[in-house]
């Protein structure tokens, strides 16, 4: 397991961990909790679905929420994501 | 941002094409697209209430091997289609319309039909709704 579950990103920030859930979810999760969020809070999503890369990128387009950075760690991938 | 609607025509009542659906619906409602959903035929009937989650059969074409994948991919965690529509209406402007012909045909009234479904309606309102957006027939 990666570090990055345990350790937030800053004291304001939020995980939703993701992993295992199968497409659309870990997109749908993603729209569903940063409408909890303020407005320039971070979120962080790990997710281990296959399509969440071109998804995500997809889903930021689309909604303006922006992807501040993304790594990937033993096939579990890593977006923080600033809501618009 | 792109708020095009997404309509759907759900004519199947079959479980891997009631999941398509569900997956289709969602993640456009993720992306703050408004979905209309028209329900038909068998795809209205699988909406009964208290029946969501009865089993139900596969499209033809699955064949045995399809029906394993399909079992193994509910056991690795894939939720029921039910539960990926009632999640998509929480985030997104989602709307399920029951074709009122398939009402008549199958001997419904709205109270027959999970709340999931928003009500009923022709044809032309569907086509109303769906505007200058895609369309989809599963």
């Amino acid at each position: 397991m990666s570090t990055s579950v345990r350790q937030p990103i800053n004291s304001d920030s939020v995980t939703l961990d993701a992993r295992g859930l199968k497409c659309p979810m870990p997109i749908v999760r993603t729209a569903q909790k940063i409408k909890d969020l303020s407005s320039g809070q971070l979120l962080e999503v790990l997710a281990t679905d296959p399509g969440a890369v071109a998804d995500f990128a997809a889903w930021s387009r689309a909604t303006g929420n922006e992807i501040v950075s993304q790594s990937t760690d033993d096939g579990v991938y890593r977006f923080v994501i600033r809501h618009r | 941002m792109d708020e095009q609607p997404l309509s759907i025509v759900l004519f199947s009542g079959t479980d891997d094409r009631l999941n398509a659906a569900a997956v289709m619906v969602a993640g456009a409602a993720a992306l703050g697209r408004p979905v209309h959903v028209f329900l038909q035929y068998w795809g209205l009937e699988a909406f009964r209430a208290g029946r969501l989650t009865e089993p139900r059969p596969l499209a033809p074409e699955a064949g045995s091997d399809g029906a394993r994948a399909v079992a193994h991919l509910q056991q690795a965690g894939q939720q029921h289609w039910s539960e990926t529509l009632r999640q998509a209406k929480e985030i997104g402007e989602v709307d399920i319309q029951a074709c009122s012909l398939s009402m008549d045909l199958l001997r419904l009234e709205q109270a027959d039909l999970d709340p999931l479904v928003d009500g009923v309606e022709g044809v032309a309102a569907f086509y109303v709704s769906a505007a200058d957006g895609q369309l989809m027939f599963i």
